[in-house]
């Protein structure tokens, strides 16, 4: 188990330098000179060569590079150009929306898919197989702001049961907050636990095929205990794994999402970055998220490892 | 016609997915054609006195807040979400393919250099990426296709490798070897028509991903600029009319779902068809 571990957590360090390097490399090296980005193609020369200064990128991109990143080991993230403020500051802010979205629509998703998923395949192949099916297929080709913007129409424009848009803060209260959130976490599920039903289904179907389970059924236990004990726990890995990318997905890829509902997240900050060219934000940002991904594929691996005892024993 | 080819087109009438799938996507085609052709209305006429009528004779489906024609709307939206799929996909499946190819046939830190960084992009959400790219290289709808021609690589990649890597293990490749064919010529003359069809197949659901990726990144405005029409553009604009006229949101989208659900199925059809092992399994 020890060198199980030791191996996971070399392989999660390695990613997120090769990670860092990527996004430095991407959004500091190849677009030029950060502060003619920043001011755009028609600045005159003398205001880009006192900003790149200002913000420090007339020197070398190593020594930025390890700024940057000892930056980050501190919890300095550096300062932002639109807002003036530090990217803390902001980020943890955004997060505050980002995150209970992206549990909420997590939630949602795994209550869904498992049910579907699983009923699917204990009716497999009759109507109700057929139909969970059918839906599944419709959850994957709808696209979530458009579903975002029917769930508007509905719910906000037609029955006035909520607001069509915007975050009145968590110090608004519990209740109001979370029901600004509940649209968006409904439009962002729909579409995750489509996907996330069909592995179910196959994963449970799969398994419920193996020797063991018919051995299982043949000494006695019920079909529910079956499933329960044998059958799901197998059937846990695809499910699990697919359950983690799509978390990180869900916290970064809502950005469509919380600008159809004008939600004060990280994704719109994403956008409204890209937009101001804050560079400092967008880098901060996309390596949280990309770090984000990969420690939820790192706690992936080490639940596989607790969920099925072989792979640790593979790694020694 | 040869029995081959007879056998295929009976299976491919009876299998529900693959009709329903062929339909629509036919459908989604044939929108596309025609608007070259001809369109009910000048797709770039604006028509101010005549702005958010109701679906009418003139107008099947109504006309939007600057009183262009709906319909037309559409139908040369079609155009774009093709043009999109196709080049997008099309870098995807020829940059990937080539990298699984390479990856399988050579190995070792190659292999493991492909694999890990196909790992780490495709574990990023893509329309970060693409959002990033779009950021960077401006918005636009050459650019658009980069970002998502981009993401598509990966996902190829892998595909590739997997299937190659099965391929390579095969007793044809063996005697293919033994006769002293080098490396490059077996993966053009064994491995690659061994994989085709699986790749044919991947190809048709990320084409689906892309007509999505592209209506997100119009949507919000960085993908296809006006006046070129586009369904997520016309959500966007859609969006700001909800009170006044809530149909304008209801018929890009359904074109939308529509295109996807149909790719997808012809994509799930094709895969029964091509590999008729995988349908008894599922």
């Amino acid at each position: 188990m020890g060198f199980f571990l030791a191996k996971r957590v070399a392989t999660f360090a390695a990613t997120l330098v090769a990670a860092s390097v990527l996004i430095f490399l991407v959004l500091e090296i190849l677009p030029g000179n950060p502060a003619q980005v920043i001011l755009g193609p028609d600045a005159p020369a003398s205001a880009v060569e006192a900003l790149a200064r200002k913000l420090g990128v007339d020197r070398p991109p190593v020594e930025r590079y390890l700024d940057w990143i000892g930056g980050l080991l501190r919890g300095d993230l550096g300062t932002s150009y639109a807002y003036g403020t530090p990217v803390g500051e902001i980020v943890a802010e955004r997060l505050a929306v980002s995150l209970p979205l992206a549990i909420l629509a997590m939630a949602l998703t795994a209550a869904l898919a498992l049910s579907a998923g699983i009923f699917a395949a204990a009716k497999h192949n009759t109507g109700g197989d057929i139909g969970v099916m059918a839906l599944s297929q419709l959850g994957i080709a709808i696209p979530s702001f458009w579903l975002a913007i029917l769930l508007i129409l509905f719910f906000a424009v037609e029955l006035r049961w909520v607001s069509a848009g915007g975050f009145p803060g968590w110090s608004a209260g519990f209740w109001p907050a979370l029901k600004a959130l509940i649209l968006p976490a409904v439009a962002l599920a729909a579409v995750q636990a489509a996907i996330l039903a069909r592995i179910t289904r196959s994963a449970v179907l799969e398994v419920s095929r193996e020797d063991f389970v018919r051995t299982a059924r043949a000494k006695g236990l019920s079909r529910g205990e079956t499933l329960r004990r044998h059958v799901l726990r197998n059937a846990m890995i695809p499910i699990v794994t697919i359950m983690g990318l799509q978390f990180a997905n869900l916290v970064a890829g809502a950005i469509v999402v919380e600008n159809v509902f004008y939600l004060p997240g990280l994704g719109r900050l994403m956008f409204q970055s890209i937009a101001n060219r804050d560079i400092a934000v967008i880098r901060d940002v996309v390596m949280l998220l990309a770090g984000m991904v990969v420690l939820v594929n790192f706690a992936v691996d080490l639940l596989y490892a607790a969920i099925d005892p072989r792979l640790r024993a593979q790694d020694v | 016609m040869s029995d081959l080819a007879l056998s295929f087109r009976r299976r491919a009438l009876g299998h529900a997915s693959f009709a329903v799938g062929g339909a629509l996507t036919l459908l989604l085609l044939l929108s596309a054609a025609l608007s070259l052709a001809w369109t009910p209305w000048p797709v770039y006429e604006l028509d101010i006195p005549h702005k958010l009528q109701l679906p009418s004779a003139a107008h099947w489906f109504g006309t939007d807040s600057l009183g262009r024609d709906v319909l037309s709307e559409l139908l040369a939206g079609a155009r774009t979400s093709i043009l999109v799929g196709v080049i997008a996909v099309g870098i995807g499946v020829v940059l990937g393919t080539a990298l699984g190819l390479i990856a399988a046939a050579r190995r070792g830190w190659l292999e493991e250099l492909v694999m890990r960084f196909s790992d780490f992009a495709f574990a990023f959400p893509a329309i970060l990426s693409a959002i990033m790219l779009s950021a960077l290289l401006g918005p636009g709808i050459v650019n658009s296709i980069v970002a998502i021609g981009i993401f598509n690589v990966p996902v190829f990649a892998r595909l590739t490798r997997a299937q190659a890597k099965a391929v390579w293990a095969r007793e044809f490749v063996l005697a293919a070897r033994a006769a002293g064919k080098g490396g490059f010529r077996i993966t053009l003359e064994h491995v690659l028509p061994n994989i085709l069809s699986v790749i044919v197949v991947q190809a048709t659901i990320q084409f689906a991903t892309a007509i999505l990726a592209e209506a997100a990144l119009s949507y919000l405005g960085l993908g296809t600029q006006p006046p070129q029409p586009s369904w997520g553009r016309m959500l966007n604009e859609a969006q700001l009319q909800l009170l006044q006229a809530p149909r304008l949101a209801i018929f890009p989208g359904l074109a939308i779902a529509l295109s996807v659900l149909g790719l997808n199925l012809l994509g799930d059809g094709l895969r029964d068809l091509l590999d008729p092992r995988l349908a008894r399994k599922r």
